[in-house]
């Protein structure tokens, strides 16, 4: 008897989890909300049952996410119980940095990258698990499960540890801190279908519903708050669209669809032509874009 | 012909049960560098139509800046997602890539040919089963494809599909891609590869990559990817014996205390009996406890949390085992090692050895031959360079457990770690346990040390001048040897230059002699600390990790480390011994400050300058070093 795909990836995510605990004094989950994230906490559940997972969960506001991403963050942390740490740039709120204002690469950098280091700074993390997948991107797919971060959070990709088998080196020098990826082997599929299998919660947003949205640069941007200026030749049009991956309101595209369910989701899954990250804004800012916001210090 | 249905299914349910049943095969490209490994697997995907739109526009794009083919689009570009293998058209690091087809799940390995990515390839290699090997048509067999074939086999891969590539490039000639073939397996077979199979391909152009190409009518075998689905790679093994590295003792209150960690091999079930593989007790499994409620049973690859029956002790680094058929435990084993660091593998030097959930400290007693990769010969060597294999004795600081890693490649893994910089510098695989390691025991002796010491009433301690030669290391010691002695203090001085007169006669001054030089010292000082000695020993002992080895061998506060920190310049203008006027005039080699560094201490107990000092006064103050730590004892 073999184990399932699926419930070898759980394994394999599972003993990552794992390791970093046994290995590391003052770990971190980078909790971002999104459906990975749940799959990353689920699975964190499982790992040290009947204990609660042994370190909180970070989440780095950039005080444009979606309303709902928000509220579903609060009833998870009431729900599951695990210790939810939020943190936002204030430097950056207080020069008033946003997607419209400075544009998606400013707004990223400032306020994500620039505070989750911060973060990282305040309360001395020395490991940050975190739901990246390689399938989600060129540069993704090369990163290790175990990836070092020097005292400046950089990732350098020339120089990155050989990882065999699942024998990591966790070591690291005062001032350095390790990525961990547990889910770095699942696609896209695998987190729905495990998503469905394990009945795990999910943000609303993933599933179709008449949202309000505005058509910008070939894509579907929804209508969150009043702080989205308006074009002249703009208009606000209701539309029944889902979000594949969800990020700042202002910088992620919804795309139209009538999947109301993980199972409906599944099924359009098989005859999607475009990738998830096409409705992520920030990796198309340039060539190279996600590499060299990893390089930074972004996940 | 598309991999994908176009028409969802309406029971998706069973469809995805279906999906989650198809065997999973991981495997590798590899191959030198130019042989079109990136585009062979940007090919595969985009033939098998499971590259998204958006990535193909995006490739465009990219692709646009290095217009490698003309107007073709580069497949590679799929693959390389990093800015410098754009920049220079190379695979540096792995890429992993997922699909799946109506018979099977893919994971797939991109890795880098150059050499000085090796590390990279052997990562990549480590969780595979086969592996696709690349070879340009027009260049036939390369050293690069026998060091990646010697590499996967090393690894464990037992399936190899040879892809001879760029056929177009040689008018689609059977007899090019007969000979490639003969070449190959004729130098394949020592390697103890289970299947190996040649196929024509052109990458470029797509030619038996998903299907079977009109332009090879002289090839009948399967094109790539049907290959890739029906190959039998999972080839029923006899089951193999239990086997769980503990990772984590779970303790979340005093009536609960599970072990935590993935099934290496086999299978259990509550009511087994199990060892302890470090201490032997015997014990059995209460409960299997999982967040989804308790099992009676589970298999390899899963990560449970076991409940013992007794009391035992267990912590991380040990390991559950099947009492009928135990893993090894030893301090002392036989392996095959990659070197993957620029700073090569030195016998004697210490390091850290990690296992799966096991790190101790350890040092390679011998290095007994390394594999010259183009012909396999074993070829004597006194250090491993990096990208180099060879076989190794190694010692370890505790026993550790493990299997051969031909029986098992969870178990009989490790890596090495250096222990400054944390870097993996090299990769083994055990071969087996060394015998001597279970018959060599420490003989107790009832009159020891602190008997010895007594006597002569005062505390045995290693006092371990380091400095350039002529910086005044022995005529300090020479005079501290001098005041110690009469003060009536039992005292040896070991000198480096006179010790190389006997012991270490057979050593020169080459990096590996001079850890070697070092290590025998410190054994010898050692010992005469153990004799109740104030152990003098005046080396130049260039490199820190040796230095820290023989401070480790000591007990705590016995060795002092004494820099004698004197200029270089200073020490070429004293020239003792003339040493340095032929050192500068190229007479000697691998002289340290002239030819071969000093790493200076960074830590010492005491820091000496000698310049504008008498040698005595400086002696004085190690005396008066010595005073005060015994007070403070």
């Amino acid at each position: 008897m073999s184990l399932s795909h699926l419930r070898r990836l759980e394994a394999e995510a599972i003993h990552a989890i794992r390791e970093v605990v046994a290995t590391f004094s003052n770990p971190v989950v980078l909790y971002s909300i999104g459906k990975d994230s749940s799959v990353l906490l689920h699975l964190a559940m499982k790992a040290f049952f009947p204990s609660k997972p042994p370190f909180p969960f970070l989440h780095v506001d950039t005080t444009w996410k979606f309303r709902e991403m928000i509220e579903f963050r609060d009833r998870m942390a009431k729900e599951r119980g695990f210790d939810l740490l939020v943190h936002t740039n204030q430097d950056g709120l207080d020069q008033g940095i946003g997607p419209f204002s400075h544009g998606s690469n400013i707004h990223t950098h400032i306020m994500k990258t620039v505070a989750l280091r911060q973060a990282l700074d305040k309360y001395g993390f020395d490991a940050a698990l975190a739901g990246a997948r390689r399938d989600e991107e060129k540069s993704r797919a090369k990163e290790r499960i175990f990836s070092i971060r020097n005292g400046q959070h950089g990732w350098d990709p020339k120089h990155q540890r050989p990882e065999l088998w699942k024998t990591y080196n966790t070591r690291i020098r005062p001032g350095e801190t390790m990525r961990v990826f547990p889910l770095s082997n699942w696609t896209e599929f695998d987190i729905w279908q495990y998503i469905m299998t394990e009945d795990i919660p999910i943000v609303p947003l993933y599933f179709a519903a008449r949202r309000p949205v505005v058509e910008r640069d070939g894509m579907l941007i929804m209508v969150d708050d009043d702080r989205m200026p308006l074009q002249p030749e703009e208009s606000v049009t209701e539309r029944l669209v889902r979000f594949r991956t969800l990020g700042c309101y202002p910088l992620t595209g919804a795309i139209e669809s009538e999947a109301a369910t993980v199972a409906d989701i599944l099924r359009e899954m098989l005859t999607v032509r475009t990738s998830e990250r096409q409705s992520r804004l920030i990796d198309r800012d340039e060539a190279g874009a996600m590499e060299k916001k990893k390089r930074e210090g972004y996940f | 012909m598309s991999y994908l249905p176009t028409l969802a299914p309406l029971d998706i349910q069973a469809h995805l049960a279906d999906q989650d049943n198809k065997s999973i095969l991981r495997f590798i490209t590899c191959g030198s560098v130019d042989d079109g490994k990136s585009t062979l697997i940007g090919r595969l995907l985009f033939d098998a139509k499971l590259v998204y739109e958006d990535q193909l526009a995006n490739l465009g794009r990219v692709g646009a800046q290095r217009s490698a083919n003309g107007d073709d689009i580069d497949l590679a570009l799929l693959l390389d997602g990093l800015e410098a293998e754009r920049e220079q058209g190379i695979t540096i690091d792995v890429a992993y890539r997922y699909f799946s087809t109506s018979k099977r799940k893919f994971i797939v390995a991109d890795t880098p040919g150059h050499e000085e990515y090796t590390r990279n390839m052997v990562t990549g290699a480590s969780t595979a089963a086969l592996a696709v090997l690349l070879i340009d048509s027009r260049q036939g067999v390369l050293s690069q494809t026998r060091r990646h074939s010697y590499i996967a086999s090393l690894l464990g891969i037992r399936h190899v599909v040879l892809a001879v590539n760029k056929i177009d490039l040689v008018g689609y000639s059977q007899t090019v891609f007969e000979g490639i073939a003969e070449d190959y397996l004729h130098f394949a077979r020592e390697l103890g590869f289970q299947s190996i199979k040649p196929i024509p391909i052109s990458a470029r152009y797509g030619d038996n990559v998903i299907a079977n190409s009109e332009k090879t009518p002289w090839y009948q075998g399967a094109a790539l990817l049907e290959y890739l689905e029906t190959i039998d790679f999972d080839r029923q093994e006899a089951q193999k014996p239990f086997r769980f590295p503990v990772q984590l003792v779970m303790r979340p209150d005093a009536n609960f205390r599970g072990y935590a960690g993935q099934i290496a091999s086999g299978k259990i079930s509550v009511g087994d009996q199990v060892i302890v593989a470090k201490s032997g007790q015997r014990t059995s499994i209460r409960s299997i406890v999982t967040y989804d409620g308790e099992v009676e049973k589970a298999v390899e690859g899963e990560a449970v949390t076991l409940v013992l029956s007794d009391d035992v002790e267990v912590s991380r680094g040990n390991m559950l085992a099947a009492p009928g058929a135990r893993p090894f435990v030893a301090d002392q084993f036989q392996a095959h090692m990659i070197w993957f660091d620029p700073s090569p593998m030195i016998p004697g030097r210490s390091y850290i050895l990690r296992t799966e959930t096991d790190s101790v400290n350890a040092t390679v007693t011998a290095l007994k031959h390394q594999v010259n990769i183009n012909s396999f010969v074993r070829e004597a060597a006194k250090s491993l360079q990096m990208n180099e294999i060879g076989v190794c004795n190694i010692s370890t600081q505790a026993p550790i457990v493990f299997d051969a890693y031909k029986d098992d490649r969870t178990t009989g893994n490790f890596i090495i770690v250096d222990r400054i910089s944390n870097a993996t510098v090299g990769a083994g695989m055990i071969d087996f346990p060394l015998r001597r390691a279970d018959n060599v025991h420490w003989q107790a002796t009832d009159v020891n040390k602190g008997a010895r010491s007594a006597m002569k009433n005062q505390r045995p301690a290693v006092l371990w001048f380091t400095g350039l030669s002529g910086s005044g290391k022995s005529t300090i010691a020479n005079a501290l040897d001098k005041v110690l002695h009469a003060r009536g203090k039992h005292t040896y001085l070991l000198d480096g230059d006179n010790v190389r007169h006997g012991l270490n006669r057979d050593l020169g001054f080459t990096d590996e002699d001079r850890v070697e030089n070092i290590r025998r010292v410190a054994e010898v000082a050692k010992l005469m600390a153990d004799a109740g000695l104030i152990v003098l020993v005046s080396f130049i002992s260039p490199f820190r990790d040796e230095r820290r080895m023989a401070r480790e061998l000591m007990e705590k506060g016995e060795f002092i480390e004494i820099f004698v920190d004197t200029p270089l310049e200073e020490c070429a203008r004293r020239d003792p011994k003339g040493l340095y006027e032929k050192a500068l005039a190229g007479k000697i080699t691998n002289f340290t400050g002239i030819s071969s560094p000093y790493e200076a201490p960074e830590n010492p107990e005491l820091h000496l300058h000698t310049v504008g000092h008498e040698p005595i006064s400086l002696a004085l103050k190690i005396e008066e070093y010595l005073d005060q730590m015994t007070e403070e004892k």
